[in-house]
């Protein structure tokens, strides 16, 4: 299976990325450079963490404009297969192609820590391999991630079951107290009504290695790859 | 300009008449107003280091690991890949405008790391601050450690490590010291040279502007007094443009195009132009009107002085300067041919064809030495030599154990930490909080363990003792995760050198470094000089902060300091003497400071941090930390509350020295480690220890909940985990 990283002036996470999926989990990477258009055949992209040109103005609001986003937009429409990590996540609610915004931190200052999260769907491409309400810990690292949605396109985000995954403590409880950021409903990642789309504020590669304590990132990228090639293999 | 009038400009500049005098004896002529700037930049306390720089040559250059000392970075090699890292200070901007004084800070010393052609894997940082009562400090403490975020988290280098310090000699000047970690194949290192006739000088980076002029040679070189106001003196950081400039530097060294390339810290262009030239041993001609300037109008003295960020100056071999310049241009930065390499050896500068400086590079770069008088302060006889047999035993010990974890320099740092990204990288295995911090390498089992230490109060009582320990404490900090010491950077901050006791306060640091690193075989590899940390309230606590590394060869094999398994037998290593001088003990709990400060027998030291790295290395351990700040009684209250899982223990000190309690509980002896076992490696671990001849104390075992110290079976401590941790999370 052939991932494309997208790589913005001030991505940070593109090569961490780039790393997990190559060297840990052997998949064919292609850093896909903000100017062109080319996705180069991917069959998944990821939009990684970082400051996409600074985000001196809001979190993604530039990015949005940029050639390389006009054809994940046409790639999402056909269905293709897209993550958005931290700033990723931003870019892609700045680009509506996720619903809602995510806001500055309640507390606000950036917040960098191993976070518990409980998986509330997992009939997803993105999520197959974990069991319902299983609890993961997945650092955070972000200044804006306080996700926002107004009530009644909430109630049709749980209607639709496009909450993937919400802060929690290590029972799986979930209160004030465990939600980091302030996100409305302790929502921590969703998934597009077409079921293609993820964005998530945690970061799955920073949790890809027993030697950087969880493992529980990498099972992500493990569904994608087990979900494309069982629809490969269908082909 | 009348001879007089320009002695008067060379003396706002910060030189001194005799400078003045040896400038007109180097150019045989009176100097243009911008040649008389860049002597004052060149030459200036922060870049040319003339009351430091003879001392430099006590530091041992040679350790176990092949050593590379350069002058903007040294480093370690390891199996073939150079570690490079540098520690510099951001003081005074820091405490004239914090957020962006640290925020450049980081963004200087990750420009030395990269521009040696390395790429920068982590920062640390070393902060000192007033009491965090006063309101001055506590804004500047908010406001550095928002700028470090700020800075540090944009530009995709984690802030892994450091020290945060409180303490009254820091209230009218704060230190900021950063230090920066990088990593290369030996054979990709880039050199700081301009060479070979002919070939081209490129500008990278931000444009250039009024600001930061005089930086170096204003704000760092003297001391605060009352009224001035040097906030213009403080420059603004870009961290995405450095980013940028990281990877396109990354990028144009990779293509081998490179002769050399310097980054534009402190004295900027001048610096920068004319350190290039004197390496190179060539002479560099460099045209001002094509350097990309922020403001019309500049002059040519301003445009040399600038300390503007996030600028690269490139020496390219001719005719390969488009797919250089190409390369920056892709990721969104000015770069421009600014200048060549010419005959002869002078650094020349044209400015809309007129010259405007012709000086010859090696002696630009030559600063003036100076040794003042140094004098044993007086404070020295009278704080060493106080009889503490008065001094009240406490009757109630638990409270003295809550009010020390909750001290603002023991307590836990989480929420500062937590506001850097200490992540990003991903090579981040063991995490701040818990132990050594360690860097794993990608692709390769080994790794490398970073720590910054120093106890100013054991500094202020014996500057040299207190460096010894300094070097000794972070050390064994290393060894207590597993890791070999490797190299030192140090940073070292002292008052005015023109006082003369201040003066004696940087010789006997710098003679405590250097014998206690020649004791351990490890190399200075680079360093920083800060004087005139001084305020109206008076100097700083000599501050000799030292940055080390360490490897440790198999990363999964490392401990961090939380205790991990019910029944785990507790070990304290090391001889606890009837010692409490310049505890915090003494100072949170008495409010006193006096010496002397504890005794350090360096083969005791090298012994014990050899036993450590071994017991690591053959899994005997299940936990390790090196005792300091608090003594034994915190460092086993850390050991139950710093990890995940939260521990309890049962302790007895009955087999333990007979001295003063409060000496045995919070006493802060130097070569001491606690460490925990299993029960089946006691025996191997207790033989390995007999062979070594380490001091080995049975005190305990890792329990389910609360801590209990008892003495020969009388209960003397017992506070409930819960306690404990709410009094060390809360206070920061």
């Amino acid at each position: 299976m052939k991932f494309g990283i997208v790589v913005f002036p001030g991505s940070n996470c593109d090569y961490d990325c780039q790393h997990v999926l190559s060297v840990v989990l052997s998949q064919e990477t292609e850093m896909l450079w903000h100017e062109s258009h080319d996705l180069k055949e991917c069959d998944c992209i990821v939009l990684p963490g970082g400051f996409s040109y600074g985000d001196y103005l809001r979190t993604g609001a530039v990015a949005r404009f940029s050639p390389v986003m006009e054809s994940i937009r046409n790639f999402i429409e056909e269905g293709g297969l897209v993550v958005g990590i931290c700033n990723g996540f931003q870019i892609l609610v700045e680009s509506q192609l996720l619903p809602g915004a995510l806001l500055p931190n309640q507390k606000g200052h950036f917040i960098c820590r191993h976070v518990h999260l409980r998986v509330e769907n997992t009939d997803t491409p993105f999520t197959r391999l974990f069991y319902p309400g299983e609890v993961i810990s997945i650092p955070i690292a972000h200044h804006q991630g306080n996700y926002f949605i107004p009530h009644s396109s909430l109630s049709n985000l749980q209607k639709n079951r496009q909450i993937i995954f919400r802060y929690c403590d290590i029972d799986g409880q979930i209160n004030h107290a465990t939600n980091p950021n302030g996100s409305i409903d302790s929502i921590a990642g969703i998934i597009s009504s077409s079921q293609n789309v993820l964005g998530m504020m945690p970061h799955p590669e920073r949790s890809s290695e027993a030697v950087l304590g969880s493992q529980d990132g990498k099972r992500i990228f493990l569904s994608i790859i087990q979900w494309w090639e069982e629809k490969h293999h269908a082909k | 300009m009348q001879n007089n009038e320009q002695i008067q400009v060379a003396r706002e500049l910060g030189l001194r008449d005799e400078e003045y005098q040896r400038i007109l004896d180097i150019l045989q002529r009176p100097p243009t107003p911008t040649e008389l700037a860049m002597f004052s930049v060149e030459w200036s306390e922060h870049c040319g280091y003339p009351h430091s720089r003879r001392w430099f040559e006590l530091f041992p250059r040679e350790g176990k690991f092949p050593v590379l000392v350069g002058e903007d970075a040294g480093g370690i090699v390891y199996q073939g890949q150079a570690v490079v890292f540098k520690m510099e200070s951001h003081n005074h901007p820091s405490q004239v405008e914090p957020r962006q004084g640290a925020a450049t800070g980081i963004g200087g010393i990750i420009r030395d790391i990269f521009g040696s052609g390395a790429r920068p894997i982590a920062c640390l940082d070393s902060l000192h601050f007033g009491p965090l009562d006063n309101a001055r400090s506590n804004f500047i403490f908010k406001g550095v450690v928002d700028g470090i975020a700020f800075y540090g988290n944009c530009v995709g280098v984690p802030t892994v490590a450091g020290e945060l310090y409180f303490h009254p000699s820091y209230q009218g000047n704060c230190l900021v010291n950063v230090m920066s970690i990088g990593i290369a194949s030996q054979d990709r290192l880039a050199k700081s040279w301009a060479k070979g006739k002919g070939n081209l000088i490129i500008y990278a980076g931000n444009r250039t502007g009024r600001d930061g002029i005089g930086g170096c040679s204003i704000l760092a070189s003297q001391e605060f007094s009352e009224q001035d106001e040097k906030r213009p003196s403080v420059q603004i950081g870009d961290p995405f443009t450095e980013k940028c400039l990281i990877e396109a530097t990354m990028e144009a060294l990779a293509t081998g195009f490179l002769v050399g390339i310097k980054d534009m810290g402190a004295a900027g262009l001048t610096c920068s132009s004319s350190e290039m030239a004197a390496a190179g041993k060539s002479g560099v001609k460099i045209y001002l009107d094509r350097i990309p300037v922020r403001e019309e109008a500049m002059e040519p003295w301003e445009i040399m002085m600038s300390e503007s960020q996030e600028r690269m100056l490139l020496c390219v071999k001719r005719g390969y300067e488009d797919s250089v310049l190409q390369i920056f241009h892709k990721w969104g930065l000015e770069a421009v041919v600014v200048g060549e390499v010419v005959d002869g050896d002078n650094i020349t500068i044209e400015f809309n064809g007129k010259m405007v400086a012709d000086i010859p590079a090696q002696e630009l770069t030559k600063p003036p030495v100076y040794t003042p008088p140094a004098e044993k302060p007086a404070y020295l006889e009278r704080i060493n030599h106080y009889d503490w047999n008065d001094l009240p035993l406490p009757n109630n010990w638990n409270e003295i154990l809550l009010k020390l974890m909750a001290s603002p320099n023991l307590c836990s740092r989480h929420s500062v930490f937590e506001q850097y990204d200490h992540m990003v990288q991903i090579n981040t295995s063991m995490l701040p909080g818990t132990g050594t911090v360690i860097l794993r390498v990608k692709n390769l089992p080994w790794g490398i363990a970073v720590t910054t230490d120093c106890n100013p109060v054991f500094c202020y009582l014996d500057p040299y003792r207190g460096s010894q320990i300094a070097v000794a404490e972070a050390a064994r900090n290393l060894a207590a995760c597993g890791a070999q010491p490797a190299g030192i950077t140090d940073c070292l901050n002292f008052g005015n050198p023109q006082k003369p006791d201040r003066y004696w306060q940087f010789i006997e640091a710098i003679k405590g470094i250097s014998d206690a690193c020649k004791f351990f075989d490890l190399p200075v590899v680079s360093g920083n000089v800060s004087f005139y940390n001084e305020s109206p309230t008076g100097p700083i606590h000599p501050t000799p902060t030292i940055g080390m590394i360490g490897i440790i060869e198999d990363v999964q094999k490392a401990v961090n300091a939380a205790f991990k398994d019910f029944d785990d037998v507790i070990v304290l290593l090391g001889e606890t003497r009837n010692e409490i001088g310049g505890s915090e003990y003494l100072r949170v709990i008495h409010q006193q400071e006096f010496g002397p400060a504890p005794q350090i027998d360096l083969s005791a030291e090298k012994n014990l941090q050899e036993f450590l790295i071994d017991a690591v290395r053959q899994g005997l351990v299940q936990s390790s930390s090196d005792l300091s700040e608090g003594g034994l009684a915190c460092a086993l209250g850390e050991g139950c509350i710093c990890g995940q899982e939260k521990k309890g223990c049962l302790i007895d000190i009955g087999n333990l020295p007979n001295i003063r309690l409060d000496a045995l509980l919070f006493g802060e002896s130097c070569g001491r480690a606690l460490i925990t076992c299993k029960p089946e490696n006691f025996a191997t671990l207790e033989k390995l220890a007999r062979t070594k001849t380490i001091p080995f104390f049975v005190i305990g075992k890792v329990t389910r909940e609360s801590l209990n110290i008892y003495n020969n079976q009388q209960s003397l401590i017992s506070v409930s985990i819960e306690d404990l941790w709410k009094a060390w999370y809360r206070t920061l």
